[in-house]
């Protein structure tokens, strides 16, 4: 009784704030003029220039999460293998710059990045030639890992200082060497950080649209930035729609996929962030 | 204890929320409130003070970021507005789908400061519906540092000399428009071919630009991180000012001809308070409000009895103020109407 009631806010929220808005989505998605209609599905299914947009954005996304796996993993072995107290304060580097709005971090990026930015500056100082950085699709990945790499540390991190230590004492005394007991232990248990890492990094990467305008000045744009053109500049409702719901269901499928590997890792240590 | 400071606070959240209706309340019912849609940064907002204190009424101010976005807040059928300033071509949309409210032009007798020129323009003749608000031309802004050659022509956005200096404008119009001029067809051409030469051009420049840039272009060029821009001649004014600007950067319009665009006063059928917003019009085409408020924002205003009161460095400034024969080479965007199919066709191929 009493959770009912507290949770009346959030659904009201909800219905609000997501549902509602959604129902209008699959409205102009479908409905033109009061009648049925598929001509912006064919629209959007049947141009292969948004299909191959579509397949860079996956391509991008992917590149994406995987060098954030990369770097991330690392970050948060070493710091679950931390005193409690550092840990803390180093991963507190780690939250601290979420604090900002993402939109001004990117924007800091220009400043670095820029012809004549602090990266530029430090370069010329210490001797070396200057380099183009802004608008190139390096750039774009760099900012876009930046944003989302604390999405795959602190999942990885909070999975890896749960480990009971006792199975990698009983690893070690049953003869497994430091790689052997990562591999066969460590890593197997830290499965479901890495499934929730993976899925909070992939899904923000594959929507992002900002990042491509901001750093890469729309010559290496995404998914994102096709809806946001046709919606905004050019006024054009029913196809945004339904380009926006083809990305909602890529990312409901990653979403359904990602659930489904966790499960088959069978995890009884749980607690993931999902 | 937990209990008690839950009670508390929802309490205190009640209370607040009944103080804030009231208050709320109170102030729409005291005075008459005019809704206004504009872009952003584009009027100075001290006059909306003046205005409020002058006629006794709350003027409730709200931007939007293009011409499209306008649309559809406009087409909405909750749409609150009074008072709107799209540009030309979208004017004679609205006018098609019967949207505007004919103006009373006995409460607007100050459009007798306008400029002869700036009046009864293709989007609508006799000015039944709408008011120019603010106009200018699209060209280049170079950086003299960088560039040698005097700027007379579209051409030299397709000079290998520059590759990766060049910022091209991210809107299809603009861009597709200065393309076909400089391919020298029409920019409100209806040709399928003419549009495909463009796009073809444009793809082919694609490896020689920095970036296509919005409103961020003026800090990028200001910065000297860029040897030409396209941009508006109301940005390029502020970029090319000693103070707020970058004094090493200069304008021009193309000999090929270019775009000439108008922002326009206008005010959809649906206002509930057209007088309102006709006295508003008349107000800013009072001289000293049209000069202090094209001051304010650096676009040129097509009011001459307020451009009588300016002085030399608007008056003389050739970006502000260009010269007859600037205008007479340039064109008026028109409406293209279903053919706007074709121009978005074209910008996908040529940015995605």
């Amino acid at each position: 009784m009493k959770r009912t009631f507290f949770s009346t806010p959030y659904i009201v929220w909800m219905i609000i704030f997501i549902v509602v808005p959604m129902l209008f989505i699959f409205y102009s998605a479908f409905i033109q003029d009061g009648h049925f209609t598929t001509e912006f599905v064919n629209q959007a299914l049947e141009t292969p220039l948004y299909i191959s947009v579509l397949i860079r954005s996956i391509v991008v996304a992917l590149i994406a999460t995987a060098l954030c796996l990369l770097i991330g993993y690392p970050v948060a072995y070493i710091l679950s293998n931390m005193k409690k107290s550092t840990a803390a304060i180093l991963s507190m580097f780690f939250i601290l710059p979420m604090w900002m709005n993402f939109l001004l971090r990117t924007y800091a990026w220009q400043v670095i990045l820029a012809d004549n930015g602090v990266l530029n500056m430090l370069l010329t100082t210490l001797g070396f030639a200057k380099g183009s950085f802004m608008y190139t699709q390096g750039a774009v990945l760099l900012v876009t890992v930046y944003n989302f790499l604390p999405f795959m540390i602190l999942p990885i991190y909070t999975i890896l200082s749960k480990i009971d230590r006792s199975h990698i004492e009983a690893a070690h005394d049953l003869g497994a060497n430091s790689a052997n007991t990562f591999f066969k232990v460590v890593l197997p248990l830290s499965v479901p950080g890495v499934v929730s890492g993976i899925t909070m990094v992939f899904i923000p990467a594959i929507t992002t649209f900002a990042i491509s305008r901001l750093i890469g000045g729309k010559k290496y744009p995404l998914y994102g930035d096709l809806i946001e053109d046709k919606i905004v500049a050019s006024g054009n409702l029913g196809l945004g729609s339904v380009l926006s719901i083809i990305l909602l269901v890529l990312v409901i499928i990653s979403i359904v996929v990602m659930h489904k590997m966790e499960a088959e890792q069978g995890n009884e240590e749980g607690g993931t962030l999902w | 204890m937990k209990n008690k400071i839950m009670r508390t606070v929802c309490v205190l959240l009640v209370a607040m929320l009944v103080v804030a209706s009231l208050a709320l309340s109170g102030c729409t019912k005291a005075k008459e409130t005019l809704y206004i849609l504009n872009w952003g940064d584009y009027i100075d907002p001290q006059l909306i003070k003046d205005f409020e204190t002058e006629y006794g009424v709350k003027v409730q101010y709200d931007t939007m970021a293009n011409n499209e976005e306008m649309l559809i807040k406009l087409e909405s059928s909750t749409s609150i507005y009074d008072l709107c300033f799209p540009s030309d071509y979208i004017i004679e949309k609205l006018v098609q789908k019967d949207m505007l409210h004919e103006l009373n032009k006995e409460n607007i007798p100050n459009i007798a400061n306008i400029d002869e020129q700036f009046l009864d323009l293709s989007f609508d003749p006799g000015n039944k519906y709408s008011v120019p608000y603010m106009w200018g031309t699209v060209g280049i802004l170079y950086n003299t540092t960088m560039v040698d050659e005097p700027v007379d022509s579209w051409s030299i956005l397709w000079d290998e000399k520059y590759s990766g200096q060049i910022y091209m404008y991210d809107s299809m119009r603009d861009t597709i428009g200065i393309t076909l001029k400089y391919l020298g067809y029409s920019m409100n051409t209806r040709s399928e071919q003419e549009v495909a030469e463009a796009r073809d051009a444009l793809i082919q420049q694609k490896p020689l630009i920095k970036a296509y840039l919005g409103d961020t272009v003026k800090d990028a060029m200001i910065g000297g991180e860029g040897a030409l821009a396209v941009v508006y001649s109301g940005d390029a004014v502020w970029c090319v000012d000693e103070e707020e600007g970058n004094p090493d950067l200069a304008y021009a319009v193309p000999n090929e001809g270019s775009n000439l665009w108008f922002d326009n006063a206008i005010i959809p059928k649906s206002s509930k308070n057209p007088e309102l917003a006709e006295k508003f019009i008349n107000f800013l085409n009072r001289p000293e409000v049209a000069k202090q408020n094209s001051e304010y924002i650096g676009y040129s205003t097509p009011n001459k009895a307020a451009l009588a009161l300016m002085d030399e460095y608007w008056t003389q400034n050739e970006i502000y103020n260009p010269p007859q024969e600037v205008i007479d080479r340039c064109e008026i965007f028109r409406d293209l109407g279903d053919f706007t199919s074709v121009f978005s066709d074209a910008w996908d191929a040529i940015i995605y």
